[in-house]
């Protein structure tokens, strides 16, 4: 399945500036994993040590996020788009 | 609903019927809308980019009493966004400026002007006398901090967040949602996200995000149906997009959930990782002077210039090489493990993470940060330079 991941300006910098990657992947799991092998300096902000999506980046397919669905395991069609929502902390300074 | 109780409502006054007028032909607000915007008081959470056209929104309005709480002094790097303070107010109190500005546009405001930052001591009693929080922070401890207190005391936190052209907004109200723990259970660890000190920031972003803020407050106050409750509002000011995602409350949630476990304030520092771990080795610094010794002794250093092509034609760093952060891990093999080497960006933060992703990527040499960065280079070494 082709698969559409958004980039948020955040992890830009690991994705030469993209905002908008291609990838493969029944799952949001596979989607992501194959998005992290073509960008492999983005790898230890998308994971934990054990492989586990860190906690910090939430990730939408459409406008539900996948943990109200079946997590990594969420199927996805040919032509979804993946967004990645991380906590960004800018305001004060 | 309104958050304001009808018991704290007074009618209007002429001079006030006319001020608002604009208000009170919305039927949506009207009289008594502007009536319970003037009982209002609402707390803002850092007079930066985001408290900047909250304050003023707020103040114009007519809302009764506006808390501004903020510990920082003005810096000139803060008026390319931060629209409340003006040159002449460099170096003094945040909150004081803040403060001028507010009673300058609408005398009838109360403004408190609180001149600390936020803390798990004292964040319950100043947030108490608050009908509304807006949150205007620029870090995962006072962001953790305000959401867990609001939660404890039945608050609604309104939300907002930026970093370079995207902004995030949304309304965290416990007993009628999620709160921000139900989005982010956890704050990511410190060195793996630049600040906006590092990463900078378009300075119109935190106009509209607090602006955006600053009309779900007056909803809140008036009782507007749609607000940003278990809604996520993204913006990204360069595409010029607005994008919406649900927040579901998590039944996990420590805070907000079915069994809660987090009963008061708790220790942000730590959750948020900024207490140093044994366990965590430390990572080697040097100092700008240091560096210059050993070069001028002809020592054979390898210095890695970590920033990106756009940030380097800010300052540039001598003979350095260049390898972006984002490109450190699959370019290690360019590095040469016998020499030294001595990694720099703009105040030494990057860096950091620069050498933590070489370590991971299982590179040998011996490898040092160049303390307070290439600003560090200009303010000890090189004083033709410009620290930025
Ligand atoms: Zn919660």
């Amino acid at each position: 399945m082709a698969i559409t991941i958004l980039i948020p300006t955040a992890l830009r910098a690991f994705t030469d500036r993209r905002g908008e990657v291609q990838a493969e992947g029944k799952t949001v799991g596979e989607a992501v994993a194959s998005f992290a092998k073509a960008y492999p300096d983005i790898r230890r902000h998308l994971y934990e040590e054990d492989g586990t999506l860190r906690s910090f980046i939430n990730v939408y397919v459409g406008e539900m996020n996948v943990k109200n669905l079946d997590g990594v395991d969420t199927r996805l069609k040919d032509g979804d788009t993946v967004t990645l929502v991380p906590a960004i902390a800018g305001g004060r300074v | 609903m309104s958050v304001i109780p009808d018991g704290r409502l007074a009618d209007l006054s002429n001079e006030e019927i006319s001020r608002y007028s604009r208000h009170l032909l919305l039927p949506e607000i009207g009289v008594e809308g502007q009536r319970r915007i003037r009982a209002a008081k609402v707390l803002i959470v850092g007079a930066g980019g985001l408290g900047a056209p909250l304050a003023l929104y707020l103040a114009a309005a007519g809302v009764g009493v506006i808390g501004v709480a903020d510990g920082d002094f003005v810096e000139a790097s803060n008026l390319q966004r931060q629209i409340i303070h003006s040159s002449k107010d460099i170096d003094r109190p945040k909150v004081a400026s803040a403060r001028d500005k507010i009673r300058a546009l609408n005398p009838d405001v109360n403004v408190a002007a609180i001149g600390v930052s936020l803390t798990s001591a004292n964040a319950m009693e100043i947030i108490k006398d608050y009908d509304i929080v807006a949150d205007g922070t620029d870090n995962y401890q006072t962001r953790y901090l305000i959401n867990d207190a609001c939660a404890l005391l039945g608050v609604p936190n309104v939300y907002g967040s930026i970093f370079q052209f995207e902004g995030q907004s949304s309304v965290f109200y416990a007993k009628e949602g999620p709160c921000y723990r139900c989005l982010y259970p956890s704050p990511p660890p410190p060195g793996l996200v630049p600040s906006c000190a590092e990463g900078g920031v378009m300075g119109v972003l935190p106009g509209i995000v607090g602006t955006i803020q600053a009309a779900e407050v007056i909803k809140l106050i008036v009782g507007g149906n749609d607000s940003l409750i278990g809604r996520l509002l993204l913006f990204d000011a360069w595409k010029m997009k607005f994008r919406e995602l649900k927040i579901e409350k998590d039944a996990n949630c420590p805070l907000c959930g079915e069994h809660p476990t987090i009963f008061a304030p708790i220790d942000y520092e730590r959750f948020c990782g900024l207490k140093k771990t044994a366990d965590e080795k430390p990572v080697e610094t040097i100092t700008a002077l240091e560096l210059k010794a050993r070069l001028d002794n002809g020592e054979k250093i390898q210095l890695i210039d970590i920033r990106e092509p756009h940030e380097r034609a800010i300052v540039k760093f001598p003979d350095a090489k260049t390898i972006p952060l984002g490109q450190m891990s699959r370019r290690a093999g360019e590095l040469n493990p016998d020499i030294d080497a001595v990694f720099l960006c703009k105040i030494g933060q990057r860096s950091v993470f620069a050498i933590r992703a070489l370590e991971e990527a299982g590179y040998a040499g011996r490898m040092l940060n160049l303390r307070d960065g290439v600003n560090a280079w200009a303010r000890d070494v090189d004083k033709n330079l410009p620290q930025y």
